[in-house]
């Protein structure tokens, strides 16, 4: 359970695993999430499933911080010692005409199943994947063979329109008559998603990733304020309707432990290294 | 009776105060053989055996004190482990002032402590342990049948432990890493170390009781496969979910529930931070509202992380606090701070979105509600400040909807807990049975267990034939 049968580096500091667990590959649907702990000392963190294959699921990780590149650290043949799930609620996959999925970072990776699962269901896909520059947007290959229509912008005009994900989300609200949207990136990302979908008055979905501990609703970390009510992300969620979303309230809550992280990393970084290969 | 006993309960040494609020390590010692047996003197070996009928799983009181009277001290902890799967653990947080003692007759003498039961459990426990003495349980042979714990609270460990003695086969699955319930991830380490945890949790195990951990059911295992693959499941997945008085403030960052706090200290070692990765705030000023149990823990634990003031903030008064009296006095001599019959009303945030402190406001008592205590009133133009880093709402818990909702026909009482006969724990599903907090609400790890020991017994007639709760 829980080796690490495949790694490949993606991006910079970006990569995918490929893991064995039966439960999760056999019942994981779009948009559901685990949450793993890599040894005794290790914290639960939560990561989305994107994808599988065979007996294993697909993790894409992008180390930010103490945890994320430990687990980037792992190698093929180990072990993960403890991995929960499938969590979370899934994607509410359906027939809605033309939708546009808008990804950013390594949410490219989450939005990957819920793009396959939308497309088998008919649907023609308009597809936005941003990044910083060229290397920073994976799975190209995976979604131009999915999508009906493309747009990839970049920060510096490295690689398809220069500019960020809502200019493409722009174009193609002029183009098409969109019926449905789902935006995975980062928060502020999904915050300029979720204001640009409300101006073309289309329903967005955001999977949000607010800090958790369990995971299964026991201890109200990750609780987010979603049309002024408390939910938890965890099992209400991970996907919310953008436009109801308090995202001022979500950043705050992911910076309260920055002080701790950082101390973290750079303990971990005196023990380990030098970790700019990553 | 020849001999009057000691009026007293045999004191049981613990840490100072001063000491221990700079570490998590236990606060009482345990009794030393010398003492248990002291202690052991003083029960009068009733015959009409009062103090049974206060413990849910019917514990041989008279029995064991016996023989730890006698020095026999593996055959005391053999006599427990009849009837109580966890004796260490209960000996140390069963409420046994509600419970055995209450019903024991040395306490009726007037000016007397009635005999300290639960330190005399955790003595033979303890002493089984360190003297790595193997209780031979006896085991039925096999009878071909699985049956699905969902859960490995007290209540899930019990009947798995119980059932698996009868002879079937039982399967546990637990959501988190590691097992136990609230007894891993609620109560502190210094009032439950969980050594002693694991410790009884590897006996349930040895009984060939399988444990599957990082298992959500209804989410890694539909409640149709549970249902097709086992004879009969049993739900006790506990009360787990954190409720929030939802005032303005909520989620300011420092203002937590106690689940969260106590999880990160007590499940992920917080408390060890950085060499355990999983951070928690710090707070110097700290303020947990709630009277009950887990005030007291989440208030004690914030101590120990290094907290200059922690201060209580209940609406009621001390009187009406649900707390033990015993987990409320080390609190008091631990230098926590009370303020009762007092209300947050709103939490007040920086720019950075950080709690700075709690407006509150005072209250006083009216008439009676449905609880039998007398209601809080709050007092026009009473409120003020109190200032804080820090908050924990330690307001109680509800059912955690994630399995329920996936268990179609699953009957549910308004609060959202299951419906299941006091007695078989049959719930309005063929072949489920339920207990402890997800039937009861929050209530207590004895109580837990002995829904899960009628449990095991209702099973066991369920699937032997004898008796079908649904016809
Ligand atoms: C539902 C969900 C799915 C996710 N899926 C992925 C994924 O597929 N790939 C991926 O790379 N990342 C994913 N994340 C984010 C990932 O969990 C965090 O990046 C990771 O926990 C950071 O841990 P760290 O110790 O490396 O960094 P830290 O230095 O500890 O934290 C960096 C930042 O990450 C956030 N964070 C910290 N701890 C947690 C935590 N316990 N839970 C959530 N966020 C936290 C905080 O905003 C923090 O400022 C997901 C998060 C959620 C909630
Ligand atoms: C901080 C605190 C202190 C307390 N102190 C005391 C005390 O001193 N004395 C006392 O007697 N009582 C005390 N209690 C109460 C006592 O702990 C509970 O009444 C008791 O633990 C209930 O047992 P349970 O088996 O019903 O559930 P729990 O102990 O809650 O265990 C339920 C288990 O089920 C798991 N679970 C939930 N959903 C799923 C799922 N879908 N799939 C798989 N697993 C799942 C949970 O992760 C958990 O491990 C305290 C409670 C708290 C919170
Ligand atoms: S298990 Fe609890 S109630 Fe029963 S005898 Fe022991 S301390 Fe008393
Ligand atoms: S009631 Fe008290 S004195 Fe009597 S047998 Fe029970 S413990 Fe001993
Ligand atoms: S992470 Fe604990 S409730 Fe969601
Ligand atoms: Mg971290």
């Amino acid at each position: 359970m829980n080796l690490i049968r495949e790694k490949r580096k993606l991006a910079p500091g970006v990569y995918e695993f490929w893991i064995e667990n039966n439960h999760i590959v056999k019942y994981a649907q779009p948009g559901q999430f685990v949450v793993m702990r890599l040894h005794e000392k290790a914290e639960r963190i939560p990561i989305t499933i994107a994808g599988k294959k065979g007996d294993c699921f697909r993790a894409v990780v992008r180390a930010v911080g103490k945890s994320t590149y430990e687990l980037c650290m792992v190698k093929e043949g180990d072990s993960i010692m403890d991995i929960a799930g499938p969590l979370g609620r899934p994607s509410e996959i359906d027939f809605y005409g033309n939708v546009m999925l808008v990804g950013g970072g390594v949410g490219i990776a989450t939005l990957l199943p819920i793009a396959e699962a939308l497309k088998a269901q008919n649907n023609r896909l308009y597809v936005v994947l941003g990044g910083r520059s060229k290397e920073y947007v994976i799975m190209l290959e995976e979604f131009s063979k999915l999508a009906d229509q493309m747009i990839v912008t970049t920060d510096d005009g490295s690689f398809g329109i220069k500019g960020v994900v809502t200019d493409g989300m722009q174009m193609f609200f002029e183009r098409e008559k969109i019926d449905i949207v789902w935006a995975v990136g980062p928060t502020i990302m999904m915050k300029f998603c979720s204001m640009k979908a409300k101006e073309h008055g289309v329903k967005i979905w955001v999977s949000l990733n607010p800090i958790m501990v369990d995971g299964t609703g026991m201890c109200g970390a990750c609780r987010v304020t979603v049309d002024g009510k408390i939910k938890f992300a965890c099992v209400d969620g991970p996907e919310f309707e953008g436009e109801l979303v308090d995202w001022d309230e979500l950043l705050k809550r992911l910076a309260q432990y920055r002080d701790e992280e950082e101390r973290s990393l750079k303990l971990f970084m005196e023990r380990v290294g030098d970790l700019s290969w990553l | 009776m020849a001999v009057k006993p000691f009026p007293k309960k045999t004191p049981m040494r613990e840490q100072e105060a001063k000491e221990r609020i700079k570490n998590f390590f236990e606060v009482p010692f345990g009794y030393s053989e010398e003492e248990a047996v002291l202690e052991a003197g003083r029960c009068l070996q009733c015959p009409a055996k009062p103090c049974v009928s206060g413990c849910p799983v019917g514990i041989d009181i008279p029995g064991f004190i016996r023989k730890i009277r006698e020095r026999n001290f593996a055959e005391a902890a053999k006599i427990l482990k009849l009837y109580n799967n966890l004796p260490a653990i209960c000996g140390r947080v069963c409420p046994q002032e509600t419970q055995c003692e209450e019903k024991c007759v040395v306490g009726r003498i007037p000016g007397s402590e009635p005999v300290a039961i639960g330190r005399l459990e955790r003595f033979a426990a303890d002493w089984e342990a360190e003297h790595s003495v193997q209780t031979q349980i006896e085991i039925a042979p096999a009878k071909h049948k699985k049956v699905a714990v969902v859960g490995s609270g007290p209540a899930g460990l019990t009947v798995a432990a119980d059932l698996a003695k009868r002879g079937y086969e039982v399967h546990i699955f637990e959501t988190l890493h590691k097992p136990g319930g609230v007894l891993v991830y609620g109560i502190p380490e210094f009032r439950l170390p969980k050594s002693i945890v694991e410790r009884e949790v590897n006996y349930v195990k040895s009984l060939s009781v399988q444990i599957f951990l990082n298992m959500p059911v209804g989410r890694a295992i539909p409640v149709k496969d549970l249902l097709r693959e086992y004879d009969a499941i049993f739900i006790g997945v506990g009360a787990g979910t954190p409720k929030f008085m939802g005032i303005e403030g909520t989620n300011l960052n420092g203002v937590y529930s106690a689940n969260e706090f106590l999880t990160r200290v007590n499940l992920m070692k917080a408390y060890l931070f950085p060499e355990y990765d999983t951070p928690v705030r710090r707070g110097k000023k700290v303020i947990v509202v709630g009277g009950g149990n887990v005030a007291m823990d989440a208030a004690r634990s914030a101590l120990r992380l290094g907290a200059e003031s922690v201060t209580v903030v209940y609406r009621r008064t001390e009187q009406e606090m649900p707390a033990r009296r015993e987990e409320y006095l080390h609190a008091v001599e631990e230098g926590i701070k009370f303020y009762w019959l007092t209300q947050p009303i709103r939490y007040v945030g920086n720019e950075k979105g950080e709690v700075v402190g709690a407006e509150c406001i005072s209250m006083r008592l009216g008439e009676p509600d449905e609880s039998g205590r007398r209601r809080p009133i709050p007092i026009e133009d009473s409120r003020f400040i109190l200032e804080a880093d820090t908050v924990i709402e330690a307001i109680g818990t509800e059912a955690n909807r994630f399995l329920l909702s996936q268990f179609d026909g699953l009957k549910l009482n308004k609060y959202g807990y299951i419906i299941a006969d006091e007695n078989t724990c049959a719930t309005s599903m063929r072949k489920v049975f339920a207990g402890g907090d997800i039937v009861t609400g929050a209530a207590t790890v004895i109580e837990a267990m002995g829904a899960g020991k009628r449990a095991a017994e209702w099973i066991d007639k369920f699937l032997s034939g004898e008796y079908d709760p649904w016809k």
